[in-house]
């Protein structure tokens, strides 16, 4: 199926609106089996001061794909997925090296805005983090900043019934977001970040303060929407990392004998598939296997 | 007996009368007792104060407090009264409000959401909590050096500045400090994952701040800056500096734009005359007005907090 035909689709939203540069006229020839890459990431190191985080990364991220990042703490996987969308712009401290090529252009060139970035590429974090407002204005703070013209209470059913929140609230729009349980919050966030309409959507442990219910209701709807978005997602949860995502990325801290801190290194990147049946790295094998040492 | 000890008596016997058995915890009693009289000699010592004043300008009070408050200063305590005081009051705290309250807040959310976390800013951090400390009597001649002297002309070229615009800014100079310190912290308490939240779905600085982090940070602000306010209507120092009247005072042009250029006195200044003055009656007057200022004090406090109780509401 051309990609042309999932744009149609969508639940009523016209084309025209959906920020999105990929969509060229030549995109669609393509078919699912050559995935459109969306990043490229190249010889990417990401410094904090003098302290290496993450060194000489590379690896595509395709179009609707899930492409998960897994790997043990303070390996990077966070601190690059917060490259994605500039969001380590906002440590003072940070630096990056290497380039992020988002369809072609370098997210760290000078002249790239990143307002205008983090609205195409969203963020889910890992605590919920709703902001202390009704859920109505949860929903509508990003597309009014956006500029984005059109029915706010259209734009909130629609973003709250992509993440399956809907039934839940639609008797308590103008409630406080903080009254609603953890889950909910979460899936909250994930409205939050589709009502702009993103191209790409980063989550970071998205899970990890979740009961196993709300995690599957995550999970349920991350497979719903990747239809339309392309998702990277860390995660401690091997198991989910095999349930949801097309591609895996293990990643693995090596110890610095001089400075005793540690680097992230990308080991190893491929079918999520491969990485948990086949894995080319003892590493990966050790980690998915549970035998990390 | 030490902790390795206890670990091996095992048997049930020993453990269930170890459970049952309740002990006195002696250390634990007395801290708490410690703190408990902390807390009441603390209390006791400004409910003595408070029933020292009301009861000292209880004649005052209960008899005249009209004339009390309308009157004007006199040389018989009997018929003075405080209105040119509360008036110069009234003007400083104008003042702090309009100039101490945008500059403070403004710069504490320069520093806090916009400044990068430099050496140089930590530097600035450290110089304005140093400000904070700087003994009211400096920030006076300050006062007299910058806005009687220099800035006469300014000020009020009548009364050589000596006016309630140089004791005004003055004040307003005074608490600046304060009210940066305050509200950098009211924005210190915002959490990251609200910013975090607010740039993930593509807000700008700006957005971020005024959508999110001010509110969010808003009562803390108003609290702190109500707080300095209290603390700039009760200085008497700077004001003797800056050359407030002790004693007579003109008619005045009252609550017009004009008498901010005029001679003028507040309420701590009458205060610290009067407690001065030998006279009868005068012991009186002084009790009277303190209860007076401390009700003035007492007033904006409790509108910070219907305000702050009404902001958090909304969050």
């Amino acid at each position: 199926m051309p990609p042309d035909s999932k744009l149609k689709a969508k639940k009523g939203i016209p084309t025209a609106q959906r920020l999105d540069i990929s969509r060229s006229p030549s995109d669609v020839s393509l078919t699912e089996q050559e995935p459109v890459p969306v990043f490229e990431v190249d010889d990417l190191s990401v410094y904090y001061g003098a302290f290496r985080a993450i060194r000489n990364v590379g690896m595509t991220v395709c179009e609707r794909q899930i492409t998960s990042f897994i790997g043990p703490s303070g390996c990077g996987k966070t601190t690059l997925l917060r490259c994605f969308n500039r969001m380590n712009d906002l440590v003072d401290i940070a630096r990056v090296e290497g380039s992020i090529l988002y369809h072609g252009i370098n997210l760290y060139h000078p002249e790239v805005n990143a307002v205008e970035v983090r609205r195409r590429v969203g963020m889910v974090f890992q605590k919920p983090n709703p902001f202390p407002k009704s859920i109505y204005d949860n929903i509508t703070f990003g597309p009014k900043i956006a500029g984005l013209k059109g029915d706010m209470d259209e734009i909130v059913e629609r973003s709250l019934r992509r993440a399956a929140l809907w039934d839940e609230v639609k008797d308590r729009l103008k409630d406080s977001a903080m009254g609603l349980s953890g889950g909910q919050q979460q899936r909250l966030c994930i409205a939050r970040a589709l009502a702009v309409n993103p191209e790409v959507i980063l989550m970071d442990e998205p899970c990890s303060a979740l009961d196993p219910i709300a995690t599957g209701r995550i999970e349920d709807l991350m497979e719903e929407i990747k239809s339309e978005y392309t998702i990277i997602i860390v995660t401690h949860n091997m198991q989910q990392a095999a349930r949801v995502s097309d591609m895996c990325a293990f990643f693995t801290a090596e110890v610095n004998e001089t400075s005793d801190t540690r680097t992230g290194i990308l080991v190893e990147f491929d079918k999520t598939e491969k990485m948990f049946s086949n894995p080319a790295d003892e590493r990966t094998e050790n980690y998915v296997t549970g035998r990390f040492g | 007996m030490n902790a390795a000890s206890r670990t091996l008596t095992s048997s049930p016997e020993i453990v269930r009368a170890r459970l049952q058995g309740r002990r006195f915890d002696a250390a634990g009693f007395f801290f708490r007792l410690l703190l408990l009289a902390a807390m009441f000699v603390t209390l006791g010592l400004l409910a003595l104060l408070l029933f020292d004043v009301v009861s000292g300008g209880w004649g005052v009070i209960s008899t005249r407090l009209g004339d009390f408050l309308t009157g004007k200063l006199g040389i018989t305590a009997a018929r003075a009264g405080i209105s040119q005081g509360l008036r110069g009051t009234f003007f400083i705290g104008v003042f702090v409000v309009a100039i101490a309250f945008p500059l403070g807040v403004g710069a504490a959310i320069y520093l806090e959401e916009y400044a990068p976390h430099s050496r140089l800013t930590r530097f600035i951090d450290v110089n304005i909590r140093n400000l904070a400390g700087v003994p009211s009597v400096v920030y006076g001649l300050l006062g007299f050096a910058i806005f009687v002297k220099a800035l006469r002309f300014v000020t009020g070229p009548e009364s050589n500045g000596a006016t309630v615009i140089s004791a005004g800014l003055t004040l307003a100079v005074l608490v600046l400090p304060i009210v940066i310190i305050t509200s950098a912290e009211a924005l210190r308490a915002v959490p990251d994952s609200l910013r975090e939240a607010g740039f993930g779905v593509g807000a700008t600085r700006w957005e971020v701040v005024r959508s999110h982090v001010l509110p969010y940070a808003g009562p803390g602000i108003l609290t702190g800056t109500v707080l300095s306010l209290a603390r700039a209507l009760g200085e008497a120092a700077p004001l003797i500096l800056v050359g407030a009247t002790t004693g007579y005072l003109s008619e005045g042009a009252g609550y017009s734009l004009a008498s901010l250029q005029e001679r003028f006195t507040a309420m701590p200044i009458i205060i610290y005359t009067w407690a001065g003055r030998p006279q009868p009656g005068f012991q009186e007057a002084t009790a009277a007005a303190i209860v007076v200022l401390l009700v003035v004090v007492l007033l904006a406090n409790t509108v910070a907090i219907l305000l702050r109780n009404r902001y958090e509401k909304r969050r």
